[in-house]
């Protein structure tokens, strides 16, 4: 028997290279970054040449797996829930097109926003597209769920959604794998019908979506993955994906004697769902995210059996837990001790030595000048510049948004309209907002904080590395324009004249600030000495 | 058998490492393991904790219940206390006495070690200074994993089996110094 110790996150990933994927295309985002990670690291996925380098954005990681699929060959593609919404183009047209290889999309929710900046449920999504979606609750169930995906997905010919959130993705376990398949060859998709999605024939595969829609159905109604716990009370739950295994543990830890429906598979299978509201006379929804089928069950009349996240008994927002679930069957909580009121918090900062401190020391100086002093910023590292001791942004809305919100600030008026971004999310999103800057020749100054790397998801390579200044040449920047500083301390008066120089620019400026990143460093020089 | 283990510390003082080898040995033993870590913010010097359950029966939440832990291993003191709302009645803590100071408003290390000593079975262990006298301070979480040995519920040679796998690329000299703070934390507690 092949027994591993592996993450959510990793049994996934092995499962993909054990189903013959071809490539995987991602751009990193907690808690989705380890999938493509443990294939990068697997000798298997580089004998089998297993694409595995890093995507500039979830979108076109999305289209290159698409790509690999349309060639006949199986590919996955993994994101973060937010990283879904970049992505959504391509996505929701995919369920349109269809797929010819095996295709299969992980995406990684983040309830109770770990490391996010919101907690949308994709389970949405996947109903928006009206494609499956599979919801693992343990592990093994996500290794294994990835097989049937592929499965599936090749006798569809439709993508499908495997959705996960923080807990399983970052959870360990033991994993029982199964033997390695062959990789498909090539073999491109010749149905011109299918992939041109002109009005003509994307009615027809609209129709031929909604035809499928029925067998989908179908594959939920007798999938491994939806499970019944037969009890002899009145009462029952309906658990979704990892919820299920909180109500396991409350009902084992108790004795409790209630059924349950574990529900994994969607679209949901009506004829299990429509069996528990007929019997049961009190019924818990435990859901993972969004109430989505709280709301869809209780329908417009609400139905008074249901209890769920919509009533209270469940926290409305934020991930579940075995406590929220042993409330809500009202078990009281066996907590014997406090946390003594002195214990403070260590809120995360910006590493000792990392070269955004120095930036935005400069810059701090630098906005005491103006009365209108804000700094629209981006996601990355240098957002917790947000915190003591700088408290330096005024912004950190979605990726790119630096750019272009400066940019509407600036055409509202505002001045300094400066828009400070990451190397990483200014290649990820931040490029064509430059573009439209640069075509109004709107008065703002882009300030790129260039470590050469993708810091905050753990230092994965950044696809902007040594291009920077030529990008934005070759968008238009005036090239007197682009200038470029090292973050330093003994650069500090330096960097400042130069800040201040380029605000006053009228026309638009980018300052380069280009420093590596303290904690790749250390990595880099530690690799190194090992090789 | 079932047994709850948080693990706690701050981002980069290795409790990872810890999670690991007991993950190895238990699954060395034939156990069921779940294992939730916290990933992301952790080199930025925040708290990290990971719930550790281990189980000769199925395992159903990756969570510990709160008053469910039966070990509260710490790295860290003030990182003991925070997690303290998941003990159980008697639970066991294991802690290192030194500090890691990388805020400003750290409370007065004395007051965290005597809360700490108020708790009925906490074992405080300076667990840095013993490993500098064994001249390997980096091994100080593996002193505090040996304390840890009789309230694990697996045996200690599944352990040291876990440090000698876990470290099998890193070479003898690395591998024996570990077991020996394997032996020298499991002496404080035996
Ligand atoms: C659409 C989307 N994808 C991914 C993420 C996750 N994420 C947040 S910051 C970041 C990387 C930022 O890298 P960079 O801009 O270079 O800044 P650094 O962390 O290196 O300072 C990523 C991948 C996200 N928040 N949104
Ligand atoms: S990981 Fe790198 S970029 Fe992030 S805070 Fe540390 S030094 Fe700065």
């Amino acid at each position: 028997m092949n027994q591993h110790l592996l993450l959510g996150a990793e049994a996934i990933a092995m499962a993909a290279i054990d189903a013959g994927i071809s490539g995987v295309y991602a751009y990193p985002g907690t808690p989705s970054t380890e999938i493509t990670e443990f294939i990068q690291h697997s000798h298997i996925a580089r004998e089998r040449n297993i694409h595995s380098t890093w995507s500039a954005n979830e979108k076109t990681a999305y289209e290159s797996a698409l790509g690999m699929s349309y060639a006949g060959k199986r590919s996955l593609v993994c994101m973060k829930h937010v990283g879904l919404n970049v992505a959504a183009d391509a996505f929701m047209n995919s369920a349109m097109t269809g797929v010819n290889g095996g295709m299969v999309l992980v995406v990684a929710d983040d309830p109770s926003m770990h490391s996010s900046q919101n907690e949308q449920d994709s389970r949405v999504f996947g109903k928006f597209a009206m494609l499956p979606v599979l919801e693992p609750s343990t592990q093994q169930e996500a290794y294994d769920c990835i097989h049937y995906a592929y499965s599936i997905s090749e006798q569809l010919q439709l993508p499908i959604v495997v959705r996960i959130s923080t807990r399983i993705s970052h959870s360990r376990a033991i994993v029982v794998s199964q033997s390695i398949q062959k990789q498909n060859s090539l073999n491109p998709d010749t149905d011109k019908r299918k992939w041109i999605l002109i009005p003509a024939f994307a009615r027809m595969r609209y129709a031929h979506l909604l035809s499928l829609q029925p067998k989908l159905l179908e594959l939920s109604e007798k999938s491994p993955f939806n499970t019944v716990v037969k009890g002899n009370s009145k009462q029952a739950v309906i658990a979704f994906g990892i919820a299920y295994n909180y109500v396991m543990e409350v009902i084992t830890a108790h004795n409790l004697d209630i059924s349950v429906l574990k529900i994994s598979q969607y679209p949901i299978p009506h004829t299990h769902v429509a069996e528990f509201l007929y019997t049961y006379d009190s019924i818990l929804i435990a859901e993972e995210g969004y109430p989505v089928y709280e709301e869809l069950l209780r329908g417009f009349s609400g139905n008074n059996k249901l209890r769920g996240r919509l009533d209270g008994t469940l926290p409305r927002t934020g991930e579940l837990n075995p406590d929220h679930i042993a409330q809500a069957f009202g078990i009281a909580i066996q907590q014997e001790y406090s946390i003594p009121v002195f214990v403070v918090n260590r809120p995360p900062e910006l590493c000792k030595g990392c070269s955004h401190r120095d930036l935005f020391e400069a810059l701090q100086i630098v906005m005491k000048e103006y009365s209108h002093n804000h700094v629209f910023s981006d996601i990355g590292c240098y957002t917790l510049g947000a915190l003591k001791p700088f408290e330096a942004i005024n912004t950190c809305v979605d990726m790119g948004a630096s750019v272009t919100m400066a940019k509407g600030a600036a055409d509202a008026g505002m001045h300094p309209a400066i828009g400070l971004i990451g190397d990483s999310t200014f290649t990820h999103s931040g490029i064509t907002g430059l573009l439209d800057a640069v075509n109004d020749k709107s008065h703002v100054t882009i300030i790129i904080s260039d470590n050469a790397t993708t810091a905050m998801t753990g230092g994965q390579d950044s696809a902007g590395t040594h291009k920077l200044h030529s990008i934005c040449e070759g968008i238009g920047v005036e090239p007197s324009h682009i200038r470029t500083i090292t973050p330093i301390s003994t650069g500090l008066q330096e960097n400042i004249q130069i800040i201040r120089e380029e605000i006053e620019y009228k026309g638009v400026s980018v300052i380069i600030a280009q420093r590596e990143c303290v904690q790749v460093a250390i990595r880099n020089k530690k690799k190194n000495k090992t090789s | 058998m079932k047994t709850n283990i948080i693990i706690a510390g701050v981002g980069g003082q290795g409790i990872l490492t810890i999670s690991s080898i007991i993950d190895l040995a238990a699954m060395h033993s034939g156990l069921h393991v779940k294992q939730a870590e916290v990933h992301g913010m952790s080199q930025r010097g925040g708290e990290v904790q990971s719930h550790l359950r281990i189980s000769d029966s199925i395992i159903y939440s990756d969570l510990i219940p709160l008053g469910q832990a039966d070990v509260i291993i710490s790295v860290e003191p003030l990182e003991a206390l925070r997690y303290v709302p998941f003990l159980k009645e008697k639970g066991i803590i294991i802690s290192a006495t030194e500090p890691f100071t990388n805020i400003t408003n750290y409370p007065n290390i004395d007051a965290v070690l005597s809360e700490l000593k108020k708790f009925p079975n906490a074992k405080l262990i300076h667990a840095s200074q013993i490993a500098q006298q064994l001249g390997n301070i980096k091994s100080y979480n593996i002193v505090l994993l040996g304390a840890a040995i009789p309230y694990l519920g697996i045996p200690q040679e599944q352990i040291e089996w876990g440090i000698r796998t876990l470290f099998a690329t890193k070479g003898n000299a690395i591998i024996d110094a570990n077991i020996a703070a394997l032996y020298k934390g499991l002496e404080i507690t035996k």
